[in-house]
């Protein structure tokens, strides 16, 4: 049997690669997203690594708590006067300091800042005495050696045109200033450091330029040989002050990347979302495909009865070979995730996240998650086109066109659809609109209703297929003439099988739909609250995505000529309650530029919080039972605590504000806070928005080219743009299962028109050109690709607006994206041309004489 | 792939069943319901002896597909029953039925129904192969030789003359050594010298090998070389008649057409 299964293959070599294509894709997407994320993962183990390479221990900065999925945590710096403490120990061999600071934003030629793609622009001291140390390796000139001399990454150089003896512009907590590049570095061992620069300045330079004379970020440390690291950690424990913390290199690289939190997990399980996605779909093409093979070998299948195979030989026949192409397929996919690891990398870059790349890693784990993935959702899907296999009667070896009887359990079928169908509405809306259900159970009635919902509709599609052809096939057969009729009853010839086969395409086009609906609604609920929020002339914003912006910019403005008030938001992250929070600073000037909607105290609290008070949106207060008056103590970074009191609250609308749980005073941020951010400067101008005050205001910003200024109605603009770049990035990654579904079309197609040679020989021998049978076959396939388009437009709006609904207290608005649905039509419309290439070839190629002898 | 239905060895050809192979008590069979009901047997009685090769003749519709169909055990009758090989086929369940094909039914179709991929000699082994089986020694050699496909045993069907897959097609049913073979129309789909070639095989292999076999067939050719010939019309027999001359069959026939 094994040998028979292994020849039918070989046989249907064609048929069996496209079947396989559907598994492919999906696997790849696995593959290549644990090979991104693994090589992601090896680059920052990398850089962590090399950048204590040499030393036993490690002195650095403590902070009291990690923030991981907001403002970054500052981490404190300690005293430059511990470093004599620790070379006089008897342990130590060789001790260095060393300072670093992720906002050493290096300019361009034209004085605009360097883009880093999201990643920090870096800065490091190098002490040339204790070069054992450096992470980093010259490769062309010298190292700092004095004030207003640099190294840089090689990569900013090339990209950038510096030369070793050029002068570049540096902006790091104050006005840019002007350096001579010294020498050209790279940072040892890895392929990229994603879109990070660095910059080597010599310690004292470094230490001015960072703000942070007479303090150190890190000692590294040889110990004396025979000196044990423990020996060496119990040693200087007693010495360190509290905001410092003493590990070996292991612990210490473990805590680095503790900093990155669960970043690397969050995309790769992103990632395999979609993966799970394409393999859905592919799954739907692999049962679709195997039924239509099935069907055609009817009489294969009852021979092979009539000669002694028993149902579960011929069960195991169909089993077995969709084990086999299943395991190929995955094998081919595995492969293949490795460029794809590629493509995603370039995907993420494009769209401003560029992270660091070490050597690819290709794990065990990613070997064998997609082998065991692709095979047994190919197994999976094949079972029921197996069992209907066996229900193959050995009589139909001897009649003609003989069909598979029905299952004993048909005549429940279209009940069954229906149960399946409103189950999965059911456990929808339960999942979206249903009250008092936690987080987990809601998220799995959601996703079992979703996964149920695309398998209902696909079972009772078979019934709207013929009103639908007949309605789609319409300009088929406006233009299209004979070829064009033939082709729209061709598609509601077997309603299943079009049914099904649009049914790949209907769940990648619901998920676009439902992303470009609750997209809509996003924007509208965030432009809403921007709109009420916003009431300054001018906004100043970091031009480096992800990082914010230097204090230093809004100090600079205060005073100058166009400006009436300049206000600063300043963001960073404050422990209290039990957790870390986000939290905001602001001053007295803030209700001339944020309209803060009091529901308890008015526009005079935020200039009396001093250094006692705080205030937060109404809702925060609600749920956290505080009251005009509530004691609240606060954890700094540095493991500080002060005691604040609510002052006032707000209502904050329902697409959020730029604040934080907690907004402080600047006066009380700034005291605990060693490196103060503003998340944006707020200005109004005498006389509003003018030309006259934005060229005057781009001339103070000069000096400070990480600030970029917005007028309002330009950042009201601006503040869509992530939305609509991961917007973007969702379509993208959802096109790989339309993909999918174009290969299910293509293998329906070539099925069929196998299926009907010898009609398609009597069509040809009757008069129809080559031309006209291709023309055919392209109806078909978009008449089947605007069903699929059709249905998943019906299911993704059905999706979009109960979730809108259900997040309507978040400013949701439903909102149909026509332009958008038209240009996925569109999109369905070209998957359709695209997929009936290879098959429309095939029709008109066939020699009319075989195909009318063919039996 | 492992064996899913066990079949002794030793069961398969040279058993001998006491009495008849096949008998055939007050079969009917009635397709359709109502007023479009169809009577395609209307109580037949029959007994195939060992060893014999017996014909089955009759115009279209006279129900004798659907009596080797219902002999054969690949459809059901509506009353009545058939004892093979000893077993009453009513009570079998697939399983069972499966079971009995292997040790005690050969076949051999007009479309011939080779599978495309296998190799000759892979055909002929299949059921054997389904079965778990390996030929015994030699058995398999003389018959390929004797099929005369001994050059082509590496050739696929497409490689081969419609007369050549037929033999293919023979072997696969002989190879078994099943207790009845029936051939449905075997030369239904053959020119007349590869006709005679493939009735002069059947022929041999009952002289030879003592193989019960039954053909269906409306070539008055092809019924003359059996050594029993079944008339039937309107779903019962209407005569049975010793071998005969084609002649003497092709009268027979008319006869049966001008009642």
């Amino acid at each position: 049997m094994l040998a028979v299964t292994l020849r039918g293959l070989a046989a249907r070599k064609f048929r069996a690669s496209l079947t396989a294509l559907a598994v492919v894709l999906g696997v790849a997407m696995i593959s290549g997203t644990y090979v991104l994320t693994d090589t992601i993962n090896n680059g920052f183990d990398t850089i962590f690594t090399q950048s204590y390479k040499n030393a036993d221990v490690v002195v650095s900065g403590k902070a009291a708590f990690l923030n991981t999925n907001g403002n970054g945590v500052e981490t404190p710096s300690f005293p430059e006067s511990l470093l004599p403490k620790i070379r006089a120990l008897p342990g130590v061999a060789v001790a260095a300091g060393s300072v670093q600071s992720d906002q050493v934003r290096l300019l361009k030629k034209d004085g605009k800042v360097i883009n880093t793609g999201g990643a920090p622009p870096l800065g490091f001291s190098v002490d040339t005495k204790y070069n054992q140390f450096n992470p980093t390796a010259l490769t062309t000139g010298d190292w700092p050696r004095g004030p207003g001399q640099v190294v840089i990454d090689n990569h900013t150089a090339s990209e950038n045109g510096y030369h070793v003896g050029d002068s570049i512009g540096i902006e790091s907590n104050g006005p840019a200033q002007d350096f001579k590049i010294t020498g050209i570095a790279k940072f040892v061992g890895v392929n990229s450091t994603g879109g990070a620069s660095f910059a080597l300045f010599e310690p004292k330079t470094a230490q001015k330029l960072f703000n942070k004379v007479g303090k150190l970020d890190f000692i590294r440390i040889q110990s004396k040989a025979g000196v044990s690291k423990e020996q060496l950690i119990s040693a200087i424990n007693p010495l360190l002050p509290p905001s410092a913390a003493v590990r070996d290199v292991e612990a210490q690289v473990k805590e680095d990347k503790k900093n990155l939190g669960g970043f690397i997990d969050f995309l790769r399980y992103a990632l395999l979302a979609f993966a799970f996605v394409a393999l859905f779909v592919g799954s739907f093409v692999i049962a679709n495909t195997l039924s239509i093979t099935i069907a055609q070998r009817t009489r294969e299948f009852a021979t092979l009865r009539t000669i002694g195979a028993s149902r579960r030989q011929v069960l195991w026949a169909v089993v077995l070979e969709a084990l086999i192409v299943g395991f190929i397929a995955s094998v081919v996919g595995l492969f293949l995730g490795l460029g794809l690891a590629k493509i995603l990398n370039k995907l993420f870059v494009a769209v401003g996240i560029d992270l660091p790349q070490g050597n690819t890693v290709f794990a065990t784990r990613t070997i064998i998650v997609s082998l065991v993935v692709g095979t047994l959702i190919t197994l999976i899907a094949s079972l029921r086109p197996a069992r209907r296999a066996t229900r193959v009667p050995p009589i139909a070896a001897v009649r003609e066109g003989s069909v598979l009887p029905v299952s004993r359990w048909s005549k429940y079928g279209p009940v069954t659809s229906l149960v399946v169908l409103l189950v999965a509405i059911a456990l929808v809306s339960l999942g979206a609109l249903g009250s008092g259900i936690a987080t987990g159970p809601r998220l799995l009635a959601l996703g079992i209703g979703v996964l149920l919902l695309f398998i209902g509709v696909s079972m009772n599609a078979g019934k709207i297929v013929r009103p639908l052809a007949n309605v789609l096939g319409w300009p088929a057969r406006e233009i299209g003439g004979a070829p064009g009729i033939l082709a729209r009853d061709n598609a509601s010839r077997n309603p299943a099988r079009t049914a099904s086969t649009a049914s790949a395409l209907m769940i990648g086009l619901a998920l676009v739909t439902f992303v470009a609906i609750f997209g809509q609604g996003l924007r509208a609920s965030f432009e809403d609250a921007v709109n009420k929020l916003f009431i300054a002339n001018y906004a100043v914003t970091s031009n480096t995505a992800f990082v914010p912006l230097s204090a230093s910019v809004g100090h600079g403005l205060v005073g100058k000529p166009a400006t009436e008030v300049v206000s600063p938001i300043r963001a960073g992250s404050a422990k209290f309650l039990g957790s870390v929070h986000d939290v905001s600073a602001v001053d007295a000037q803030v209700p001339q530029v944020v309209h803060l909607d009091w529901k308890q105290g008015n526009n005079s609290v935020p200039g009396q919080l001093g250094t006692t008070g705080f205030f937060s949106s109404s809702k925060y207060a609600k749920d956290h039972h505080l009251k005009l008056g509530s004691p609240l103590v606060v954890q700094w970074p540095t493991g500080q605590k002060v005691t604040v009191e609510l002052r006032g609250t707000y209502d904050e609308p329902k697409g959020g504000s730029p604040f934080g749980n907690a907004v402080f005073s600047i006066k009380l941020f700034d005291a605990n806070v060693a490196q103060p951010q503003d998340q944006m400067v707020l200005i109004n101008s005498p006389g509003g928005v003018t030309d006259q005050n934005t060229a005057t205001l781009e001339n103070d910003l000069q000096a400070f080219p990480d600030g970029k200024l917005q007028t309002r109605s330009e950042f009201i603009k601006n503040s869509e743009k992530p939305i609509n770049r991961l917007l973007n990035l969702l379509y993208v990654l959802l096109a790989l299962s339309v993909i999918v579904s174009l290969f299910g079309i293509v293998n329906t197609l070539v099925l069929t028109v196998y299926e009907r040679t010898r009609e398609i020989g009597m069509l040809r021998a009757v008069g129809m050109t080559r031309a006209q049978t291709r023309m055919m076959i392209r109806y078909e396939s978009i008449v089947t690709a605007l069903m699929g388009a059709a249905l998943g437009i019906a299911v993704g709006t059905f999706l979009g607006a109960l979730i809108v609904h259900a997040l309507s207290n978040q400013g949701l608005v439903f909102k149909f994206p026509v332009l958008t649905i038209i240009y996925f039509v569109i999109a369905a419309i070209v998957v359709g041309l695209l997929a009936a290439i290879v098959p429309a070839r095939r029709a008109a190629r066939l020699n009319v004489l075989e195909a009318l002898q063919y039996e | 792939m492992s064996e899913s239905i066990a079949v002794p060895a030793e069961a398969a050809a040279d058993q001998v069943v006491a009495g008849p192979v096949v008998e055939a008590h007050e079969l009917t069979r009635r397709y359709g319901e109502g007023d479009t009901a169809v009577d395609a047997l209307r109580g037949v009685n029959l007994e195939v002896e060992r060893g014999k090769l017996t014909a089955v003749m009759g115009p279209s519709g006279s129900g004798k597909s659907t009596l080797m169909h219902i002999l054969a055990a690949l459809d059901k009758p509506t009353g009545g029953y058939v004892v093979l090989a000893g077993t009453r086929l009513g009570d079998l369940n697939d399983t069972q039925i499966t079971k009995l094909r292997r040790k005690h039914i050969g076949f051999i179709f007009q479309f011939f129904n080779l599978l495309p991929m296998l190799t000759a000699e892979e055909n002929v082994l299949l059921p054997l192969t389904i079965a778990g089986e390996k030929p015994e020694d030699g058995w398999f050699d003389d018959l390929m030789k004797t099929v005369g496909l001994d050059d082509r045993r590496a050739h696929r069907p497409a490689e081969l003359s419609g007369g050549q897959q037929q033999r293919v097609a023979i072997a696969r049913a002989l190879v078994s050594r099943p207790t009845i073979v029936f051939a449905d129309e075997p030369t239904g789909n053959l020119d007349s010298t590869t006709s005679d070639e493939i009735l002069g095989l059947l022929r041999n292999s009952v002289d030879s090998y003592g193989q019960t076999t039954m053909m269906v067939t409306h070539d008055a050719h092809a019924a003359a070389i059996a050594d029993r010939i079944l008339f039937l019309a309107d779903g019962l027999i209407v005569r049975d008649m010793p071998r005969a001359e084609p002649s003497v069959v092709i009268a027979a026939m008319e006869e049966l057409s001008a009642r």
